[in-house]
């Protein structure tokens, strides 16, 4: 689209490496944050050079408590096959899975990218994967996770927080979801090169940036607020379903390292496809 | 006539009237073949704007596209003065500073035609993790010139490590059988031998094995359920016949991705499938048949069972039932008479059936897609995934090239053992 010179679209949602990527790769836009809104008001890796973040999401576990009788306390309960035996459900994709491998392998939060960014620490999370290999169903969409759930196909499933809180709020599903050690990612909007409308692409971003703007969106799916002062913006009922809530800080979490994703995504994708194969 | 003439009869004349003889044979086999060749010319014509099609929409983007495989210019496009200082290397180590000055240039013309991200995309296909590498030193070069820009590329520790010079200089090679090897889990090593890759990077062998296992479990599945069925409606009176095509047929003219969905309805751990296995109490557990090999054979099974029953079906209808009665009336037990004179007549449609569903088996790609689990993926759906997710077409190629090989090798074994004439497809 960019290098065919026909840009249609003025605004595109993307993954945050994908937002790194793409600024290398010199296909979007380096955003000009005097005309979006103040950068230092964002949590901290939501203002990117050429994406701003839209909302925050949550990787995290959830289980049916009318099939599993006893309740997972940890997203890493998805490795004790002894406690929890049954399939599990988790995204066909590295990222993740094998921080959440390396963090149940004993590696604690704050290291999880440093020992992952090496090459014996990819093999000690796959090794770590090995242990549940036969036991997990792969997803793809975003909707999966809460039908393999209804269908029992899974006793537990990952899932991005605001899928299964839909399940739970529209579909009425007895789902539960387990926030400790979840993983925080943010959703970014970001404005391709040769964009025909620039100008009015900024003045949206500039809306949505707005702290209350940023709010409102939780009362629709329950993705939280990327800027540090929207929280008080937050409709009452929404915010205690929302992956950024202070009581679902509480326990250990891990904010997903973009960084490191944009840099070592390619090939540990390769990677991943090729032990999923074996 | 003068040749009738005993004074005649010698040699001389007889040879000149034998050679006259073969200007007539030769001018009426010519007149012959004139004749034929107009006719062939004719119906060449009339199959023109199939052929003609054919060519255009099958024959040259198969060509083009398995091209790929072999011949990728983006490297050598992109580094034109790095090839050339590459061209006196060694070839062993780190080449020396004119590599490294070439390599700047090269990379800074990349970034101002905006080629740079295709280039590090490209290497990173041969060398995992070239890509950030690559884009963090053209970022570096943003701000240097001249000896500036030497120092910048050398900073990089990417560009002294022993395994990169080597990749770039085969990635200026615009032809290459890296994405033919790397498709047999080969590669080339240091010392300029084939070696394969380690275990932890080796698919490929693996997948077409598999590919090749479940094309020939599905076949014989197909044989077994196909071959008795075909014998029935060969053998019942007409109505009935027609009848029991139709239930083979009406799936048949269901769309394939209609079937397998409705499979993996069939196969879930709270479907039909397991609830009728419990109920009859073949099982005491609900089995996981989603996401695993036999509910893969089994949905595939289904899907190919007309491709097999159909040319079995056509052949046992031309049998007439006296022929067997005959093989009785001569003292050949029910056995003996099926062996020795069914079998052999019905043959050719059984081969036929089984090479037909065994080579679309091949190319299978959404049923694994949807039924089967990670470790049940085909080689279509390894080629589906280099062309759609990672664009990474080469690959693509080269895996469709050494499955058309293999196909192609099948399908001339095939047709050596039996004759392509004796086939019989409907």
């Amino acid at each position: 689209m960019v290098e065919t010179g026909n840009v249609p679209i003025d605004l595109v949602t993307v993954e945050t490496a994908t937002v790194l990527q793409g600024c290398d790769a010199g296909i979007l836009e380096r955003l000009d944050y005097s005309k979006i809104a103040p950068r230092d008001k964002f949590i901290q890796g939501s203002a990117l050079d050429c994406g701003v973040g839209l909302d925050a999401y949550g990787d995290i576990l959830a289980y049916d408590p009318t099939v599993l009788k006893e309740a997972p306390t940890s997203v890493l309960d998805l490795f004790d096959t002894t406690k929890f035996p049954g399939k599990r459900a988790m995204r066909k994709f590295p990222a993740q899975n094998l921080e959440w491998a390396l963090m149940a392998d004993g590696v604690a939060p704050a290291d999880v990218y440093k020992v992952l960014a090496t090459p014996e620490g990819v093999v000690r999370a796959f090794k770590k994967l090995d242990t549940i290999k036969k036991d997990i169903v792969w997803w793809d969409a975003g909707a999966q996770p809460a039908q393999l759930l209804a269908s029992k196909e899974v006793v537990m499933t990952t899932a991005w927080n605001g899928r299964i809180q839909n399940a739970i709020d529209t579909d009425k599903k007895p789902f539960k979801i387990v926030w400790n050690n979840q993983i925080l990612e943010y959703d970014m909007i970001s404005i391709p090169k040769g964009a025909r409308n620039t100008e009015l692409a900024y003045k949206y971003l500039a809306y949505i940036s707005e702290p209350k703007n940023n709010a409102k969106l939780a009362s629709y799916i329950t993705y939280g607020p990327v800027r540090t002062d929207a929280a008080s913006f937050v409709a009452p009922d929404a915010l205690p379903k929302l992956p950024n809530a202070p009581d679902h800080l509480k326990g250990a979490y891990l904010v997903a390292d973009t960084e490191f994703w944009g840099d070592y995504g390619e090939d540990l994708v390769k990677r991943f496809n090729a032990w999923l194969a074996q | 006539m003068s040749a009738l003439q005993p004074s005649e009869l010698d040699r001389p004349t007889l040879a000149r009237d034998r050679s006259a003889a073969d200007t007539d044979l030769k001018s009426v086999s010519a007149a012959l073949r004139r004749a034929e060749f107009g006719d062939r010319m004719r119906s060449l014509l009339l199959a023109a704007p199939l052929l003609i099609l054919l060519v255009l929409s099958f024959g040259i983007p198969i060509v083009l596209l398995l091209s790929r495989a072999v011949y990728d210019p983006t490297i050598a496009d992109a580094l034109p003065k790095t090839a050339q200082a590459l061209g006196n290397w060694n070839g062993q180590g780190v080449p020396g500073d004119d590599a490294f000055a070439a390599l700047a240039a090269d990379l800074k013309e990349n970034q101002a035609k905006g080629t740079a991200y295709e280039l590090a995309k490209s290497l990173n296909a041969r060398l995992p993790g070239a890509r950030s590498q690559v884009l963090k030193t053209v970022r570096k070069l943003e701000s240097a010139d001249g000896p500036a820009a030497l120092d910048a590329v050398k900073s990089v520790p990417f560009w002294s490590a022993p395994s990169t010079w080597p990749a770039i200089r085969s990635g200026t090679r615009s032809l290459t059988s890296f994405y033919l090897l790397s498709a047999l889990d080969l590669r080339w090593n240091a010392d300029g031998g084939i070696e394969q890759v380690p275990p932890e990077q080796a698919i490929f062998i693996q997948v077409f094995l598999r590919t090749f296992f479940v094309a020939a479990s599905v076949t014989l599945a197909t044989l077994i359920l196909g071959f008795p069925l075909a014998y029935l409606i060969a053998n019942v009176p007409k109505g009935l016949a027609a009848i029991l095509i139709v239930a083979v047929l009406l799936p048949f003219w269901t769309s394939i991705l209609v079937r397998t969905a409705a499979w993996t309805v069939l196969l879930q751990k709270f479907g039909l499938v397991n609830d009728f296995l419990l109920l009859i109490g073949v099982t005491s557990d609900r089995v996981d048949l989603m996401y695993s090999r036999i509910g893969l054979i089994i949905a595939m099974t289904h899907i190919q069972l007309p491709f097999t029953l159909l040319p079995i079906y056509s052949v046992m209808r031309t049998i007439p039932a006296s022929q067997m009665k005959a093989a009785y009336s001569l003292g050949a037990r029910p056995f003996t008479a099926f062996r020795r004179v069914y079998i052999p007549q019905v043959f050719p449609g059984v081969m036929a059936g089984c090479m037909l569903t065994f080579i679309l088996c091949l190319g299978y790609y959404i049923t694994p897609a949807l039924i089967g689990g990670a470790s049940d993926q085909l080689i279509s759906n390894f080629i589906a995934n280099y062309v759609n997710v990672e664009l990474n077409w080469e690959m693509a190629a080269a895996l469709s090239f050494i499955l058309l090989v293999f196909t192609l090798a099948l399908f001339g074994i095939f047709a050596r053992v039996l004759g392509l004439d004796r086939l019989k497809l409907v």
